[in-house]
């Protein structure tokens, strides 16, 4: 049973078609990933997913909520969250604070309460502040809370931005490019946490990557996208033997090389 | 040994000759001829002549700290020589007002009194020569003060500062020792309002004595203070907020009625600051036309509450809850449509509802509702109880209970969920919307709220005034507040206090400054933003941000080493 489903999507930017009627589905509970070339679409894809971009045509549902026209911040409560390809954290806000932010989909209490001072306000506070800082070690970042996100190290603002997402309790995690910018060891540690996302937390995850080694060493399924369509979907094996996924990184003359040579 | 001493002669002359421009340029606007006319210290010293003085002795101090690793000499000799050149563009301009009439040319300034001022009326050649010899020995100062050890300085600059700054604010001192010690102790102290010269230098040694004791023996010194008082020393950092209050409680008693009703004035500022802190200083959204709730929160009071024929003849307290509401409701109207702008769009429009709203008020068209350019009179005073706040003294309670009740407000609301979205708002939008904030309630409340505190400022504004009038509701309202916020420091409830006495309380005590507010306005935005961003007490947070960003260089939110797509 598919947790998030997309029939159909195109997106065009002017005369520039980035998705291209995209059919899509992502098991419950698997780890899937969307590779390829540079300025294929993925992105764009996770944008009209989070309703950052409404798209033109087809249709994307999630456990059974059509999202279309669906404000960013209602998709949020229903369950999707994401990180991005360059850092976007709030950058003048501590750890914590950005960890509280990320709780939002969970908060209830108005600000009535909080002038007022009122039980259940406090209650909800102080049992957020729990919970972010159970994220916080959880993440790896035990006594960083208070550090501005801004001067935090490169990796540690990576962590934190998935807490961030982690802390709204999604039901389906994007993760755009998780590991850009992290050397072999870093990577494979990213890998491992992702992997222990899913399990752990039961949280399904669709990340867009390009380290090769991290796709196919975690994904169950990949699909490849070039120019916004869909060329090849299957097993992490299928796909490094397609030559179509070949051609499409590659040029075409290699690709029939690489057939030839095998 | 003179030959180990190497001077950057040309880095001096441009340096000397650049503070004397500055010191011709405030010449020619007229300030050091104003300024002349209030006395610091009877008879000797002039707020003008600081004016003239601090620019040499400045320059002098900065050329000082600029070649801090050569030789002490060749430090101060650098300082005298900045000052010398410093006095040449003066010359000039002594000598061009002793040629010709410039005042027929449009600068109405360059007077001949000017010439006789800055020659100290010893005629063209002793008085240049005096002149210069003069800024000369400042820059020496100057460049002296950096060079000496703590040990001097503190207690030498402490006098100095003290001592020009009980003349230059001699109009509270005055009033507490009226009102603590009687008339007699302002007489023995003071001639027409300033300092007498015994009396100054006095001041000048205690100040610079207490100071260099404090120095030498500072632990034992206070060691001896603790003992003396018999509180337990744990309660002792209680001393100082207890203090406070008790001052802030009795300040009109202090102050008396002149002085409170700056107090006031202060206090309806720090108000409106309050607000206009959420929406920029929290939730990142510049309003130009804050003005606007502050009209309109009056301009509600003053139609519900006037006696005149447009007035409903409501009393104050039935009113009040009823402007709150209309400025509230006003914040989520100008709300609506600016929801989908951002930054200097977001401004801009601002701006022009804050003159929209004063147009319309002062229209022929609304006229029979709103009274025009004649305003609305006839507001009734604040009562409670039968009993009528009508001095400013009384008043003072008022507009005091109203900043604390927005301070409350202010920093639970800071320290809450919505502070937290706020916050979110203003460093990514689009993030904080993926987050699962609605943007559209967030912002609405953020204007909501702000707009509610003007509107309170402007519904103790005008029975304060009892007759409002469109004037009072200019743009420079609005500049003000958001300057204030600036000068005290973005997000932080403190700095809007700070800025507020800074930026309204010090023009309403130096009354010379009016002709040229917005001049030093912008001076002070310009220097603060140079040397002290973050405000004069900024947030923790923003403290954090300014000063301790390069501890740990690292991207966020857009920089990334490296650059995939």
């Amino acid at each position: 049973m598919d947790i998030l489903t997309s029939k159909q999507v195109t997106k065009n930017f002017g005369g520039l078609t980035a998705v291209n009627s995209f059919d899509f589905g992502v098991p419950r509970g698997s780890i899937v990933s969307i590779i390829g070339p540079n300025g294929a679409g993925k992105t764009t894809f996770f944008n009209c997913i989070n309703g950052f971009y409404p798209f033109d045509e087809g249709e994307i549902a999630f456990e059974g909520h059509i999202l279309n026209g669906r404000s960013p911040d209602q998709i949020a409560r229903l369950g999707i969250a994401r990180t991005y390809q360059n850092i976007r954290l709030f950058a003048n806000m501590t750890a914590i604070e950005n960890i509280l932010v990320g709780m939002e989909p969970q908060l209830k209490r108005g600000w009535i309460g909080a002038v007022l001072g009122s039980r259940s306000t406090r209650e909800e506070e102080e049992r957020a502040q729990e919970e972010a800082n159970r994220l916080l070690q959880f993440v790896g970042l035990v006594g960083k809370g208070d550090l501005l996100a801004k001067n935090l190290p490169y990796g540690d603002q990576r962590r934190l931005e998935i807490a961030r997402a982690l802390a709204g309790k999604p039901k389906l995690l994007l993760l755009d490019e998780p590991t850009a910018g992290m050397n072999p060891r870093e990577s494979a540690d990213m890998m491992r946490f992702i992997r222990n996302l899913r399990d752990e937390l039961e949280i399904t995850i669709l990340l867009i990557e390009h380290d090769m080694r991290v796709v196919m060493g975690i994904s169950e399924r990949v699909t490849v996208l070039d120019y916004g369509k869909k060329i090849a979907e299957g097993t992490p094996e299928e796909i490094q033997r397609n030559p179509r996924v070949i051609e499409a990184y590659l040029g075409r003359g290699a690709a029939t090389g690489l057939a030839t040579g095998a | 040994m003179f030959e180990s001493i190497r001077l950057d002669w040309r880095s001096l002359v441009r340096l000397g000759l650049l503070a004397g421009v500055i010191a011709f340029s405030l010449c020619t606007i007229g300030m050091v001829e104003t300024f002349n006319e209030r006395e610091l210290i009877s008879g000797v010293f002039t707020v003008g002549h600081v004016l003239l003085f601090a620019v040499p002795a400045g320059v002098g101090y900065l050329c000082a700290k600029d070649s801090s690793k050569s030789k002490r000499i060749a430090v101060l000799a650098s300082g005298f020589i900045v000052g010398l050149f410093s006095a040449l563009p003066l010359i000039v301009l002594v000598l061009l007002v002793r040629a010709i009439d410039l005042r027929e040319l449009g600068l109405v300034n360059m007077s001949p009194a000017l010439g006789d001022l800055l020659t100290f009326n010893l005629g063209g050649v002793v008085g240049s020569l005096v002149l210069m010899a003069l800024t000369g020995v400042l820059g020496l100062a100057g460049s002296a003060v950096h060079v000496m050890p703590d040990r001097i300085r503190r207690p030498l600059m402490n006098g100095v500062l003290g001592t020009l700054g009980v003349g230059l604010f001699s109009d509270i001192v005055i009033a507490l020792l009226r009102n603590l010690f009687g008339r007699g102790a302002v007489r023995l102290l003071f001639a027409a309002g300033s300092l007498k010269p015994g009396v100054g230098i006095g001041l000048f040694i205690i100040l610079a004595g207490v100071t260099a004791l404090w120095e030498a023996r500072g632990e034992r010194f206070r060691g001896g203070l603790a003992s003396m008082v018999p509180i337990p020393g744990r309660h002792l950092r209680l001393v100082g907020p207890v203090l406070g209050i008790l001052v802030v409680l009795i300040l009109p008693l202090l102050l008396g009625t002149y002085l409170s009703e700056v107090a006031d004035v202060v206090g309806l500022y720090i108000l409106m600051g309050a607000g206009l802190n959420i929406v920029v200083g929290l939730a990142g959204l510049l309003d130009l036309g804050y003005v606007a709730f502050y009209a309109i929160g009056a301009y509600t009071m003053a139609v519900l509450t006037s006696q005149t024929e447009l007035g409903y003849g409501l009393s104050f307290w039935t009113a009040l809850p009823l402007t709150v509401l209309a400025a509230v409701l006003a914040g989520f109207i100008l709300g609506v449509p600016v929801l989908r702008m951002r930054g200097d769009y977001l401004a801009i429009v601002t701006l022009g509802f804050g003159e929209i709203t004063r147009i319309l008020a002062l229209s022929d068209f609304l006229k029979p509702l709103f009274g025009g350019a004649q305003g609305i009179q006839k507001i009734p005073n604040i009562s409670i109880a039968g009993v009528e706040f009508v001095k400013p003294e009384h008043l003072y309670y008022f507009i005091l209970a109203g900043c604390l009740l927005a301070f409350f407000i202010s920093s639970r609301l800071r320290d809450s969920r919505l502070g937290r979205q706020w916050m979110a708002m203003r460093e990514d939008e689009d993030v904080a919307e993926a987050m699962g904030i609605n943007l559209v309630k967030t912002k609405l409340l953020a204007f909501a709220i702000g707009a509610g505190f003007a509107g309170l400022a402007g519904a103790i504004f005008a029975p304060k005034l009892s007759a409002i009038f469109p004037h009072s509701f200019n743009l420079i309202v609005s500049i003000n507040v958001l300057c204030l916020i600036i000068v005290g420091g973005m997000g932080s409830l403190p700095g809007v206090v700070v800025g507020a006495l800074i930026l309204v309380g010090m023009p309403e005590l130096l009354r010379e400054f009016t002709e040229y507010r917005l001049l030093l306005y912008g001076v002070l935005l310009i220097v603060m933003m140079i040397v002290r961003p973050e405000g004069f007490w900024p947030s923790e947070v923003r403290k954090r941000e300014l000063r301790a960003g390069s501890e740990e260089p690292s991207p966020a939110g857009g920089g990334n080493p490296v650059e995939p797509t």
